[in-house]
């Protein structure tokens, strides 16, 4: 077992974990924050997806060890965040979900792309989402959702970051 | 699946990490973003017993901009590269690149270093380094020693790199302002691992002039005739075309199928062209 102090959703955390589990196992069997899902375990569908110290990243692919002393935050900490109220809402209206397995994940890549302003095109938010995958919704509502939010977002603060 | 059962150290320094593994008991790995590592451990393709996490060590987070080269440390992440936060010897190669390594959640982990440390035949800094004519500076028990990006993989998943000895930073030349340069990744799906890679740099000012094929079944695959075609400053397509012909040709111990061979001579021809245009 290791110690391990970190801040998950703005808390402070201390706690203990064998190296080997990952900080997906962490967060959903340790903190029994379940909103991150794990799909493949191989870094390729996404539904891990967390933010690191602000940055998005797989949990899948992080040790539990190796988040000592970062910032961690999960689907369950974006309750006062204006991007992902928008992009919740949004995704309510054009029905960007069915079974809603991938959707936390959508939302936090989706809430990146929308901040570092990769949402210009279609296009640009069909590459940004490559790395998230759906098995129900074929991503047009996924993409309409992110479109929608993006514009008004974009509408509300031009040039915030 | 879960990771097997591991021991982790971070140690402080790169000269500890060093010690650490020339002298483990078990098998140890340096582990700095983790993003193939972690998939192999999961997938238990890889099982090593210590891992060894370098990933904070401030030595390989450096990054030095001097006269004629780039410095950049084994740990910067792809992100950094893709976000200019760091400074680009290549004229906006790099950046581009790292806007096409996997996804983003991979590029905030994954390292410069890692890649070449892991070289995946169809990774793609192997390939783009060596296009750069960089450098790979290597730290071990016995000091430094510097390796050349074109002869730092021998194979597939195969490099020059001791077994107690870590990356610590690439170090890539500056090219001049009149650079172009074409790169061109053909995969089914954004993000992917390439099926074929082409990376062509072309500095007329610096007389430098290179194209290198990657996702190549083994180690960058320099492409010397189409090279030395565009040094002497030909520009007919056919006649192009027909130097990468030889050069993918030339390298028989790639075993390219038709297909392979296509697609590694189409995605070569796209990447001269957008140098030519």
């Amino acid at each position: 077992m290791t110690s391990i102090r970190l801040r998950i959703n703005g808390a402070a955390v201390a706690d203990e974990v064998p190296p080997r589990v990952s900080l997906a196992d962490f967060l959903r069997e340790r903190r029994n924050l379940t909103g991150t899902h794990l799909g493949c375990e191989h870094g390729v569908c996404g539904a891990c997806t967390v933010l690191v110290d602000g940055e998005p990243a797989r949990s899948c692919l992080m040790l539990a060890v190796a988040c000592d002393e970062r910032a961690v935050e999960t689907i369950e900490g974006f309750a006062g965040d204006r991007v992902i109220a928008t992009l919740r809402r949004t995704f309510h209206q054009h029905h960007a979900l069915q079974c809603g397995y991938c959707t936390p994940a959508m939302l936090i890549t989706a809430r990146d792309l929308i901040l570092r302003k990769r949402t210009g095109s279609e296009r640009e938010i069909r590459d940004g989402l490559a790395g998230n995958i759906c098995r129900c919704t074929g991503y047009t509502n996924i993409v309409a959702a992110i479109a929608e939010a993006a514009q008004e977002i974009g509408r509300e603060a031009p040039n915030a970051q | 699946m879960k990771a097997p059962p591991v021991d982790y150290i971070r140690p402080r320094s790169l000269t500890e990490a060093v010690d650490l593994l020339a002298h483990a008991s078990v098998e140890a790995r340096v582990i700095a973003g983790g993003q193939s590592l972690l998939a192999m451990m999961n997938l238990r393709v890889a099982s090593p017993r210590l891992l060894i996490d370098i990933a904070r060590l401030p030595e390989l987070l450096g990054v030095a901009d001097h006269a004629d080269t780039v410095s950049l440390g084994a740990c910067v992440t792809h992100a950094a590269i893709e976000d200019g936060r760091v400074p680009d010897p290549s004229r906006g190669l790099m950046p581009r690149v790292a806007s096409t390594l996997a996804y983003r959640a991979i590029r905030t982990c994954g390292t410069i270093g890692g890649s070449l440390a892991l070289s995946d035949p169809a990774a793609e800094w192997p390939a783009v380094l060596a296009a750069l004519d960089a450098e790979v500076v290597v730290y071990g028990s016995s000091g430094r020693r510097l390796l050349e990006c074109t002869e730092f993989a021998t194979g597939i998943f195969v490099t020059r790199l001791a077994s107690a000895e870590i990356i610590e930073s690439v170090r890539i030349p500056k090219r001049s302002a009149e650079t172009r340069w074409g790169y061109l990744k053909l995969s089914r799906k954004a993000g992917e691992f390439a099926n074929a890679l082409a990376v062509v740099v072309a500095d007329p000012a610096g007389e430098y002039y290179r194209a290198v094929s990657g996702a190549a079944n083994g180690a960058p695959l320099v492409l010397a005739d189409t090279s030395r075609l565009l040094a002497e400053g030909r520009r007919d397509p056919d006649a192009l075309r027909g130097a990468i012909g030889r050069d993918l040709n030339r390298a028989s111990d790639r075993h390219f199928d038709d297909f392979q061979r296509n697609l590694h001579s189409v995605a070569s021809m796209r990447a001269v062209q957008q140098v030519l245009v």
